[in-house]
């Protein structure tokens, strides 16, 4: 066991962990934050993306041993989050969802395209948009509404459209 | 799956990272960014007894200009290279090729040595490095030495790195601002490893005409005849994409068409 100190949703927290746990068993089992979501366990399919030190990362390939003084930030840590909040909202109207597997995964690279990619406001946008999510992997909704809530949050946030 | 057990170790610097790996006795593994080494290790395909993480060694993660050339460290990561946070030597073919590597997610972990040193021949930075003429740059128990690019990557997932052996980044000429670049990968899927690529590099002012067939079964290869293959002369492509030792119809097809739109890219 190795003894790791990080923060995980603004909260300081120490634990002793195998080297082999990966970050997202160790969010989920440890921390009970199973916000979380596993899906193919190998880097593929977006599920578990978190942000570790601020930027997108899939936390089931990454070991928690690693992230010895790193901040961590799970869908749990967005609840007020002011751009989060405008996606939960445009998720809903646009339908963005169905079963919920990949939601958290979609949200945080949602909010990575909107804040790292603010003109992608245009409809020939759509395309750029499409390749920065292919990372996330989703069975229900075929996309468009996922793509759509995007549009939304990023022209509302240009001051295109009202939010 | 979940990795078999492993112990971790995460040393200060080359040095202390070289000591653990040689006292390893061939089974402890470096880890960069773990983006390829993390799936491998849940996988099982991967039972290492130790990893040595590289994310502490002092001095990986930076690039510098060097005047005529530009040092990348093994752990800059792809997301650098794309957002522009360091040198680039080729007046925009490294972003470029940067952000089609996976996704932003492995992106902004996954680090060029890491990437080296897996040597995936699918992988872009193992075909560009080729293409660049990168000199590597290897801290091994017996001090620091350079690998030119041509000896580098050995085989499909075979470098010229012993098992206490770590990249400590790569060393690219600059390219002049008229040099001409190409590239050109397949994909299936966006951030799938590639099918096929081919590449060119043209820089009159150094003197430089290269061309490769990248992602074949084992290192990338540089082209021999390229003045007949920038000429777009088919038999000429043909019989690279052929000496690539890419014979099967399928991938044949893809690899000459893939090298016949880096040769158009680099001369429109």
């Amino acid at each position: 066991m190795k003894t790791l100190n990080l923060t995980v949703n603004g909260q300081a927290v120490s634990a002793a962990v195998e080297p082999r746990t990966h970050l997202a068993d160790f969010l989920r089992e440890h921390e009970g934050l199973t916000g979380t979501h596993l899906g193919c366990e190998h880097g593929v399919c977006g599920a578990c993306t978190v942000e570790i030190d601020g930027a997108p990362a899939r936390s089931c390939i990454q070991f928690a041993v690693r992230c010895e003084g790193a901040t961590v930030r799970t869908i749990e840590g967005f609840e007020d989050d002011a751009v989060m909040r405008q996606l939960r909202a445009a998720f809903s109207a646009e339908h963005a969802l169905q079963c919920g597997y990949c939601t958290p995964g979609m949200l945080v690279t949602a909010r990575d395209i909107v804040m790292r990619l603010p003109h992608l406001t245009g409809a020939h946008d759509e395309a750029r948009i499409r390749v920065e999510l292919a990372g996330n992997l989703c069975r229900c909704t075929g996309y468009q509404g996922i793509v759509r809530a995007i549009q939304r949050v990023l022209r509302q946030r240009a001051g295109i459209d009202a939010a | 799956m979940k990795a078999a057990a492993f112990e971790y170790a995460r040393p200060a610097d080359a040095r202390g990272a070289c000591a653990l790996l040689a006292a390893g006795d061939g089974m402890a593994k470096p880890i960069a960014g773990g983006q390829s080494l993390g799936p491998m290790l849940n996988l099982r395909l991967a039972q290492p007894g130790q990893l040595v993480d590289l994310a502490g060694v002092a001095g990986l993660a930076g690039a510098r200009d060097l005047g005529s050339a530009v040092f990348i460290g093994a752990g800059v990561t792809h997301a650098a290279i794309e957002d522009g946070r360091v040198p680039d030597p080729t007046h925009g073919l490294l972003p470029r090729v940067a952000s089609r590597i996976a996704y932003r997610a492995v992106r902004n972990r996954g680090t060029v040595g890491g990437s080296l040193a897996h040597a995936d021949p699918a992988a872009d930075w193992v075909n560009l490095m080729r293409l660049l003429d990168a000199t590597f740059i290897i801290e091994g128990p017996a001090g620091s030495r350079e690998v030119a690019s041509g000896d580098f990557m050995q085989a499909a997932f075979t470098t010229a790195l012993g098992e206490s052996d770590v990249l400590t980044g790569v060393r690219i000429a600059k390219f002049s601002p008229t040099a001409r670049f190409g590239y050109f990968k397949f994909c299936r899927k966006v951030g799938e490893f590639a099918e096929a690529i081919g590449a060119v590099a043209i820089d009159p002012a150094r003197g430089v005409r290269r061309a490769l067939v990248g992602a074949t079964a084992g290192a990338p290869h540089l082209v021999a005849h390229t003045d007949a293959v920038l000429a777009g002369d088919t038999a000429a492509i043909e019989a690279e994409v052929r000496a690539a030792g890419c014979d099967e119809p399928y991938e044949f097809q893809l690899h000459v068409v893939a090298l016949g739109r880096a040769i158009a890219e680099a001369m429109a």
